[in-house]
């Protein structure tokens, strides 16, 4: 009999898996879970990220609709003499102006876009922001004092045609009659138009746009035009409709892979599962194994046999994974809408699509990732002399490959250089590489530090149990290794996490505190750009009896890439040769500069902007030069911002208007008195003050809701390697059951192998604990300094989270015990006469 | 009687807007009583005003409507014919008049194209609208001189009228050149249109212009000459409410003459005013009494597109004369469902006079789908 005959192998099989899953269901559910959860979480989390990122997109478009170019200023505003110049050119088919507002409306907590435009020359590039008058009032898409509702801006506002509607222009309120709807508006997509001449009226912005789509004839060549409009207009910015998705997908793109990433971890946990499971099983199993070999079973059919039982756990996973997933993303959608607490898509109502390519590749991951679990053991399964694997005590040496030092060596030090490298394509790859060798390394270094540093202090103990606890970890190393590793990797990633996010908390708190150092600010409600004091409301602010000191900001939004979002030039009230007393400087300002500006981290990264430089900066429609005094630390703006004098900018523009107020109180006056004479002023209504303390609990807030879905990942992560510990503790106490039989046969009583296990327990789990804050330390090191960065383009101070993790390593600590204890308990339950006698 | 049938052609693809503009286009001109209180006030078209040349060539913002309307006959090298019409339209809103913003549409422009050629089997035509303002577009108050982007229509120092026009299937590049006087119509230009004295506007008309240029189709120019009729009208208010339609033709006759001549139908198919002008060579006017006009309708056409039946060859007779039009081919039908939803048909036609050829000229129909929404 050369080899089983095909149908009887399939046949066994079934029986062995079977009969494996039978006595053990909780460690291959557990398996199972663990796969499922990380597929769930990945394939949700890119659901979410797709719809969200879809429908904003679309939203997006529908604005623009199919126009070939959108031209605008550099600076926030665009002259419309460059309207009838740009119209007038013979390449241009279409131009349309576009006036574009983000307005307060009073009692609302987020503004209302106001899209100004010529409905003439819109319907032809983008038809979707048509207005519909009612019925018998069709002379109303042209009137001074009309505005079209998108019908989630009805619902959102709770209005019909012919109500009223108020919005903030500057301090002032504009009150506009609601003449009918855009119909053809995106769900959700909160929108109102009105005619451009209106608008420039209204809110007081004669002789300004926003940009000017233009279509162009046909033939006309788009690049060439692009670069001789912009050649022509050095305050341009010429954009192709590409760049504008383009433009969104930068906003979000850091942020939407650092969520995968997450998942992933959750993915390689669950791999990590199955590798214990199979492990384990793998090695109980393995007189069996050698029986089948001697009856003929090729070791290909071992492997086979291995592989499938592995891979089946994977599949069943991964299936679960795709439905959980879904499930997952569309109760996320329906509770938190699409950005999952990042605020990158604000305003849109995304519809969950399944995507079955996404569905297969997520599919794919956690099966595969199974099927990796189970190699190594598949291999050693097969590779196994069945002579020897029929005895017992074999299986350590089973495990001896994973004692092999260089491989682990070169892992962690490919993952040191890594750390060195730069970010490819503004993502830290190198980073997330680093951290992924830094962790397989170290998992695989463990027996090899277990048995040495166990060896190290078995001599040291003195008492029966401790010496045999350490005598058995010191000299069984690679079966502890896969507890260790469990405990390690789920251990080393929290500490990771909880110091990275602790970090940027505590940077971020250091941060508000620096910025707000004044006892009350004012602002217009809903404070974008259009939210404007002008000179005159400045200083009845001023003149107010418990002002002591007033500090101003101007901030608009400027364009120096198209394809990169807005940056924003904030002018305020600073003292050049002190800046880091209203600023966080990072590093050293330049002193003496005629006109400086301080560029924040931002701008370094994305623009390679350095101190000294001198820079060209759009202001009113001109480009003025300016020389970068420092760098400053800014988490509110991850595409760039960039702060200049308040002085140097109303010389340069004579634009007087400003957005926030800084007040500093008199010294006999209190918050209360200046919120009262604050109410007094005519334009109250329009206006919203806080005290530091609130913007401060605001800010922290979001900054939670932000990373409430990493809080959430990280949960899960500790929960699955709890899980890990769990499964990898019982199945090992179970397989030494001959070992405690023994040990109760030379007169050791139960309660002391009770004790010895829980000991042992302990003693891993310590050491894994020991080495989690080593390699998370690591981690956290690379996730702070590179992964952030790299990613958010902004830097932060490393803080540590004592407590929490004091909190968690005790808690685990004890788990581990605990569990070495109950499974214990199962083990030396039976007879010793039995157990020793299944030895043989 | 084209002024009216204008608002209904500068539907073009501004779907959502235009659709709900064009009834009130038509609305403001056929009941006043629709002026909210802020809005500005027109001037009313009275009678007994002298027409001032060469101001009155120019625009008249003061007034609600106007336009500029060129139709005519070309001849193509190879001895073809083909028909063509321009109108330049200009409409003042209700816009507050208090608003600075350069953009604020006070006044917009229309503007319609269309060639008939036989060879075709139907009408090429587009469209354009805009506000007027920023030299993109504009209506001159010095003399006819309006532009629409890259569609004019200019009146020169010496009376020609430049025209250049590059539509989406055909550009036209024109010179209409007069022969003859400034033909007024009506009351020396005041042109009653209905029984309610108010509905009226100022009219005149410059027919036997001589046509030369290029049209252009498919990238190809061809040389033409011709001969054309314009029209230049204002007014703030026009038609009866109980107008559902009409039918109205200008033509120059061969020996000089010119002929207009139209009828506003009501519901019941009765005509509800009519009128006619005809002018010889040497510039006599001749009188004609209303009550001697009578449209007969002798042949009609179905269109396959709307269903709608029109009168193509009708037979209009003027006590002692009987003219016969027959169009340069049937399907002349102007149809912008699509746009405006406005139906109509507008075309080149050759008229008899008497039974004897006569001369060439423009007809129109309107109303024959269904009665105007007013």
């Amino acid at each position: 009999m050369k080899s089983f005959s095909t149908t009887l192998m399939s046949q066994v099989t079934r029986w062995l898996l079977a009969g494996e899953w039978r006595a053990h269901p909780v460690r291959a559910l557990v398996a199972v879970m663990a796969i499922a959860l990380g597929v769930a979480l990945g394939f949700g989390i890119h659901l979410v990220n797709e719809a969200a990122f879809s429908e904003f997109s679309a939203a997006a478009r529908s604005l623009s609709g199919s126009a070939d170019l959108q031209v605008r200023g550099k600076s926030a505003q665009l002259d419309e003499a460059l309207y009838a110049q740009i119209a007038a050119m013979p390449e241009v088919e279409i131009a349309a102006p576009v006036l574009e507002l983000d307005l307060a409306v009073p009692g609302q907590r987020s503004a209302l876009k106001v899209l100004g435009i010529d409905g003439f020359q819109s319907a032809l590039i983008s038809p979707d922001l048509m207005g519909q008058p009612e019925d018998g009032k069709p002379f109303d898409t042209l009137m001074a004092d009309t505005v079209f509702l998108s019908p989630a801006a009805m619902t959102w506002l709770q209005m019909r045609p012919g109500d009223t509607l108020n919005l903030i222009a500057g301090t002032r309120q504009v009150s506009l009659r609601v003449a009918g709807s855009l119909l053809r508006a995106r769900a959700g997509q909160r929108l109102a138009v009105m005619d451009i001449g209106s608008a420039q009226w209204q809110f007081a912005r004669l002789g300004q746009l926003s940009r000017i789509d233009i279509k162009l004839v046909a033939g006309a060549n788009r690049t060439e035009f692009k670069m001789r409009l912009e050649q022509a207009q050095a305050s341009l910015v010429v954009a192709e409709t590409e760049d504008q998705d383009k433009r969104t997908a930068t906003m979000s793109r850091a942020y939407r892979v650092n969520l995968n990433v997450l998942a992933l971890v959750a993915l390689f946990t669950g791999a990590f599962l199955v590798f214990s499971t199979q492990a384990l099983s793998v090695l109980r199993r393995r007189p069996q194994f050698a029986l089948l070999r001697t009856l003929g079973v090729t070791r290909r059919q071992l492997l086979a046999q291995v592989l499938i039982e592995g891979s089946l756990l994977g599949v069943l996973g991964a299936a679960l994974g795709i439905a959980l997933g879904y499930g997952l993303a569309a109760a996320a959608l329906s509770m938190f809408g699409g950005d999952l607490g990042g605020g990158y898509f604000p305003g849109v109502r995304p519809t969950l699509v399944f995507s079955p390519v996404a569905a297969l590749i997520f599919f794919s991951a956690g099966a595969g990732v199974a099927l990796l679990g189970s190699w190594s053991p598949a291999m050693e399964a097969a590779r196994a002399k069945p002579a020897a694997a029929m005895k017992a005590g074999s299986e350590d040496l089973a495990l001896a490959p994973l004692a092999v030092p260089w491989p682990a060596l070169a892992a962690i030090a490919l993952g040191a250089v890594f750390t060195m490298l730069p970010p490819v394509s503004g993502l830290p790859v190198f980073g997330y590489l680093s951290i992924a060798l830094l962790l397989v390394g170290s998992i695989a270094l463990m027996p090899r530090a277990a048995s040495l540093i166990f060896s190290a202090l078995a001599p040291r103990w003195s008492g029966t149990m401790g010496s045999l606890a350490l005598a058995r970890l010191a000299n069984a190393p690679n079966q502890a290794a896969i507890a260790l590793g469990g405990v390690l990797a789920s251990f080393s990633l929290m500490v990771a996490m909880a110091i990275m996010v602790s970090s940027f908390r505590v940077s971020v708190d250091d941060w508000l505190q620096h910025l707000l150092s004044a006892d009350m600010y004012v602002r217009v409600q809903n404070g974008g750009e259009a939210g404007r004091m002008s000179a005159e409301e400045q200083q009845q602010i001023a003149r107010l009896p418990a002002v002591a000191r007033m500090e101003t900001t101007r901030h608009q939004p400027i364009t120096l890439d198209p394809s990169r979002p807005a940056v924003a030039l904030i002018a305020r009230t600073l003292d050049a040769d002190a800046p880091d007393r209203s600023i966080p400087i990072v590093g050293e300002s330049l002193k003496g500069i005629s006109r400086p500006v301080w560029i924040s981290e931002a701008m370094v990264d994305l623009y390679g902007w350095q101190a000294g430089q001198s820079v060209e900066l759009p202001m009113q429609g001109k480009l003025e030069k300016f020389t970068v005094a420092g760098v400053w630390r800014d988490y509110a703006r991850q595409s760039g911002a960039l702060m200049l004098r308040l002085e140097d900018y109303r010389a340069l523009t004579g634009d007087m208007n400003i957005n926030d107020v800084a007040l500093w109180l008199r010294r006999d006056a209190s918050a209360a008195q200046l919120r009262v004479q604050l109410e007094s002023l005519p334009f109250a209504g329009s206006l919203e003050f806080a005290e530091p303390g609130e913007i401060r609990a605001i800010s922290l807030k979001i900054f939670d809701r932000s990373f409430a879905v990493t809080y959430l990942l990280e949960g899960v992560a500790i929960v699955i390697g709890l899980f890990g510990v769990a499964a990898t503790f019982s199945a090992q106490t179970l397989s030494r059951a001959k070992e405690f039989g023994m040990l109760r046969h030379i007169g050791i009583t139960r309660r002391q192998i009770l004790l010895l296990l829980a000991g042992e327990g302990a003693l891993l789990a310590g050491l894994a604990i020991a080495a989690g804050f080593v390699l998370g330390g690591c981690i956290s090191l690379i996730l702070v300094f590179i992964v952030n960065p790299q990613s958010f383009h902004w830097t932060m101070s490393l803080h540590l989270p004592w407590s929490l993790l004091a909190t968690v390593a005790v808690v685990l600590l004890l788990s581990a015990a605990m569990t070495a204890l109950m499974s214990g308990r199962m083990a030396v339950a039976g007879s010793a006469v039995r157990s020793v006698r299944e030895d043989w | 009687m084209k002024f009216f049938s204008d608002f209904l052609r500068f539907s073009g693809v501004l779907r959502g807007l235009i659709l709900a503009l064009l009834p009130a286009l038509i609305f403001f001109l056929s009941a006043a009583s629709h002026v909210q209180a802020a809005s500005p006030v027109f001037t009313s078209v009275v009678p007994g005003k002298t027409l001032n040349f060469p101001r009155d060539f120019g625009a008249h913002p003061d007034f609600r409507t106007e336009w500029w309307y060129a139709t005519g006959w070309l001849q193509t090298p190879d001895g073809k014919s083909i028909g063509f019409q321009v109108t330049f339209f200009r409409s003042a809103t209700e816009h507050d008049a208090a608003n600075p913003s350069r953009f604020a549409p006070k006044q917009l422009i229309v503007a319609h194209a269309a060639l008939s050629d036989p060879a075709m089997g139907k009408l090429m035509h587009d469209q354009k609208i805009a506000r007027a303002g920023f030299g993109l577009a504009h209506a001159s108050e010095a003399t006819t001189d309006v532009k629409l982007h890259q569609w004019t229509m200019r009146r020169e120092n010496d009376g020609r009228y430049q025209i250049a026009l590059p539509a989406r299937d055909f550009t036209l590049s024109l010179t209409l050149t007069p022969t003859q006087p400034v033909l007024l119509q009506g009351e020396q230009g005041y042109s009653r249109k209905g029984p309610v004295a108010g509905q009226a506007s100022y009219y005149y008309s410059e027919p036997q212009l001589k046509v030369s240029g290029q049209v252009t189709r498919n990238g190809k120019p061809v040389r033409v000459h011709g001969s054309a009729w314009l029209d230049h009208e204002w007014s703030s208010t026009l038609l009866d409410p109980r107008a559902v339609g009409w039918d109205w033709v200008g033509a120059n006759l061969d020996d000089g003459s010119a002929l207009m001549a139209f009828r506003i139908r009501s519901v019941d198919g009765q005509a509800l005013w009519q009128h006619a002008t005809l002018r010889d060579a040497n510039g006599k006017l001749r009188a004609v009494s209303p009550d001697a006009i009578r449209f007969t309708p002798l042949r009609e056409w179905r269109s396959p597109r709307t269903g709608a039946r029109y009168p193509v060859a009708m037979q209009i007779d003027m006590s002692d004369i009987r003219w016969r039009l027959t169009p340069l081919q049937d399907d002349q039908e102007l149809d912008s469902r699509q746009s405006t939803g406005a139906v109509y048909w507008e075309g080149a036609v050759t008229i008899e006079r008497n039974g004897k050829p006569a001369g060439r000229g423009y007809f129109e129909m309107t109303g024959y789908l269904k009665a105007l929404k007013l």
